[in-house]
């Protein structure tokens, strides 16, 4: 009924909003316009010359580039604008877009994080050349999988965490501290560095448990800082601001990544190769990162799981129900935080070295960032917020070429904050509700045979 | 037969007789000032009992005091023989008493599917296809939207959904905050009809709190009505109903 409504007026709007032709037109009325304007104030630069007079140079480049940039900007603009015009005639369709476009982008980032280290491998001629890839690889994961663990606490349950990098610090030294201290192995500590920070989850959840909002934030902020003042100050404890060092390295569920003769390489009769323990660690921080991903999906199908969303939703509403909201509240804070103990045991194996420094809130911050951006509650929203957030600093890095256009003395890694910036008030401005902010709901019509 | 025996029987004869709910003298307070001022009535199985009053009397807070929050500062709650005045609401509620809160509460990003299941959480889904169906007979426009979200609904669906949920947990005792808040008069008429199914089905007790005094005392057994947070008048439903000093306070303006 709905369409049948809609669809005439679409059709409309599309045979009105066709006019490509018109648009470039438009926009090349601007890039003259700009080409106007910059021939006076742009082509021309006077220089001091090597005697007293001036010496004239010109531009021409930079005026072209301009006008370019200026073109292209206007086309976007219109473009968008067409689209929206478009989408406002027919929002129904748009909707389904949104979550068709989440089925899609899901499997694709799957494929390409399971064969990373193979492209990066193709793509730049070996393994070796593929080590910034595998790199950047393994750092956005364990930034998506704090993502994922936060969005338990934050996008499920609702309970605005800004201190969750604590969580990601006990993990961390519990297992610098295990291992340098006890000799324990890193396959012993990795659950043990779980239990230790989902403890803290509900150290954290007792005070905390009337709060809500604002309030809870600012004393989930505090507890963040708690735990780095400790670590800076408890010396004996953690080694103070200087932190702990010379971690024992990850190991092939006890084979060493060595040349030596027990080594993994001699084991399965492969020549040693270095990046071995790399490639490794990346395999072992997907898991680690789709784990969580499992049990996130599987917890949305549990009571518990559902609780959680109801709790977001109405916490006076839950009570009657006769959901206990203490328990509710405290499962949300000590899973999520067991989950950032995983990536913080992870973390320090793969630095051999941890110090307070690693957990400021500016990572709270981040991974905060990464759970709103991606949509409350998404899981593939918070795996691209994830991607765009930490990678897209980290190509800004390569993007040389704008030298060409700027000038020598330009370097865009001094504008990496800016365009980070950018970025987020584009987000407020286009998407407010987050990139995938379609909830997918746990149970369908499809379940109703059961 | 044995002593423990025989008291076991004096125990249910007593619960037989004494009402499923039993308000005794409860006071209420937000911060100092009070809300109830010793308030007293009871509901028997089976009933069917409207609490009416005006914006402010404190009927909502009488409930939300049943429910434990706020917690009665004087006074006794007692539910089935047992005492919930100092119970928190969570486990009041595991008593099989149900409760449509005021202002509906529903989960408005869930599907009305999964607001059911939430209703039907006590029970850990053991009766849920069972439940669902009988909803979906006794509210048909529920049926309609299962998988739509339940903040896109109207309001009159939005409070079926509510109830609907409340009943998904099987309750004993069923409390509805005004049900026909801000709805149009074919839909209250549509909800307070299936009220009284369930009662006259069903046997199910239901304490309801209601500003549409005709609506409420007209579908009521007994009555009581609350002037600034203590109960002044009580009766049947029909003695309140021709009552001169309800009709001026409460049912001017007409049958609506």
């Amino acid at each position: 009924m709905a369409t049948g409504s809609t669809t005439p007026i679409a059709a409309t709007a599309r045979a009105e909003a066709s006019p490509l032709p018109g648009l470039i037109k438009d926009a090349g009325l601007f890039a003259l316009v700009t080409l106007g304007l910059c021939v006076p104030i742009v082509s021309y630069r006077t220089d001091l010359g090597q005697g007293i007079g001036l010496v004239i140079t010109t531009r021409w480049g930079t005026v072209l580039a301009l006008c370019a940039a200026i073109f292209v900007l206007r086309l976007v603009q219109q473009l968008y604008l067409t689209g929206r015009a478009r989408r406002r005639a027919a929002r129904a369709p748009v909707v389904e877009g949104a979550s068709r476009l989440a089925a899609i982008l899901a499997p694709i980032t799957l494929v390409i994080a399971l064969t990373l280290p193979l492209l990066a491998t193709l793509l730049t001629g070996s393994l070796g050349e593929g080590r910034y890839w595998i790199d950047l690889g393994i750092l956005i994961l364990t930034y998506v999988m704090l993502g994922w663990g936060l969005n338990i606490v934050v996008g499920l349950a609702g309970l605005l965490d800004l201190g969750y990098v604590a969580f990601y610090a006990v993990g961390a030294y519990s297992y610098a501290l295990l291992s340098t201290v006890f000799g324990l192995s890193f396959w012993i500590c990795l659950p043990l560095a779980g239990l230790f920070a989902a403890a803290f989850g509900v150290l954290l959840g007792f005070p905390v448990l009337r709060l809500r909002g604002d309030y809870l934030a600012i004393v989930t902020l505090a507890f963040g800082e708690i735990i780095r003042l400790v670590l800076i100050n408890w010396t004996d404890f953690s080694g103070g601001a200087a932190g702990i060092s010379s971690i024992p390295r990850v190991s092939f569920f006890g084979l060493p990544f060595t040349a030596g003769e027990n080594g993994f390489a001699a084991t399965f009769g492969l020549s040693f190769n270095a990046m071995h323990r790399l490639v490794f660690l990346y395999y072992l921080i997907l898991v680690l990162a789709l784990v969580t991903n499992l049990v996130t999906l599987r917890m949305r199908r549990l009571p518990l799981g559902r609780a959680w969303e109801a709790l977001r939703e109405d916490e006076i509403a839950c009570r009657s129900l006769g959901i206990d909201t203490t328990i509710t509240k405290l499962t949300a804070f000590a899973l999520g935080a067991m989950f950032a103990g995983f990536a913080g045991s992870f973390f320090a194996v793969r630095q051999a070295f941890v110090s307070p420094e690693s957990f400021n809130f500016l990572e709270s911050a981040i991974i905060l960032a990464i759970v709103v951006l991606g949509g409350m509650g998404s899981q593939i929203g918070v795996a691209i917020a994830a991607i765009v957030m930490i990678g897209g600093p980290e190509l800004l890095r390569n993007l040389g070429f704008l030298k060409a256009v700027f000038g020598e003395g330009f370097d865009p890694n001094e504008y990496r904050l800016l365009l980070f910036g950018l970025a987020m008030v584009a987000m407020m401005v286009f998407r407010p509700r987050g990139l995938i902010s379609e909830r997918t709901p746990s149970v369908t019509i499809a379940e109703r045979g059961r | 037969m044995s002593v423990a025996g025989i008291n076991v029987l004096v125990e249910e004869t007593r619960a037989l007789q004494a009402p499923l709910l039993d308000v005794r003298g409860v006071s209420a307070y937000y911060g100092s000032i009070q809300a109830l001022k010793g308030v007293d009535l009871h509901v028997k199985e089976g009933e069917i009992v409207a609490l009416i009053g005006a914006n402010g009397a404190g009927k909502s807070t009488l409930m939300m005091t049943i429910f434990g929050q706020p917690q009665a500062r004087t006074g006794s709650i007692t539910y089935a023989g047992r005492d919930i005045t100092r119970m928190a609401t969570h486990e009041i509620a595991r008593l099989n008493i149900a409760q449509s809160p005021e202002g509906r509460r529903i989960f408005s990003r869930m599907s009305v599917r999964e607001n059911l299941q939430m209703g039907a959480a006590l029970h850990g889904g053991r009766y849920f296809a069972e439940d669902l169906e009988r909803m979906c007979v006794l509210f048909p426009r529920l049926k309609e939207r299962l998988d739509q979200r339940g903040g896109t609904m109207s309001g009159g669906e939005q409070q079926m959904l509510a109830i609907a949920r409340a009943l998904m947990s099987r309750p004993r005792l069923l409390m509805l905050d005004e049900p026909s808040l801000g709805l149009a008069p074919l839909i209250v008429k549509q909800i307070f009809s299936a009220v009284r199914d369930l009662n006259e089905r069903e046997g199910l007790t239901v304490f309801i709190v209601e500003q549409n005094a005709y609506h409420a005392l007209k579908l009521a057994h007994r009555g009581y009505v609350m002037v600034t947070g203590a109960v002044t008048m009580s009766g049947t439903g029909r003695e309140l109903l021709d009552n001169p000093q309800v009709k001026a306070a409460y049912l001017e303006g007409g049958q609506h």
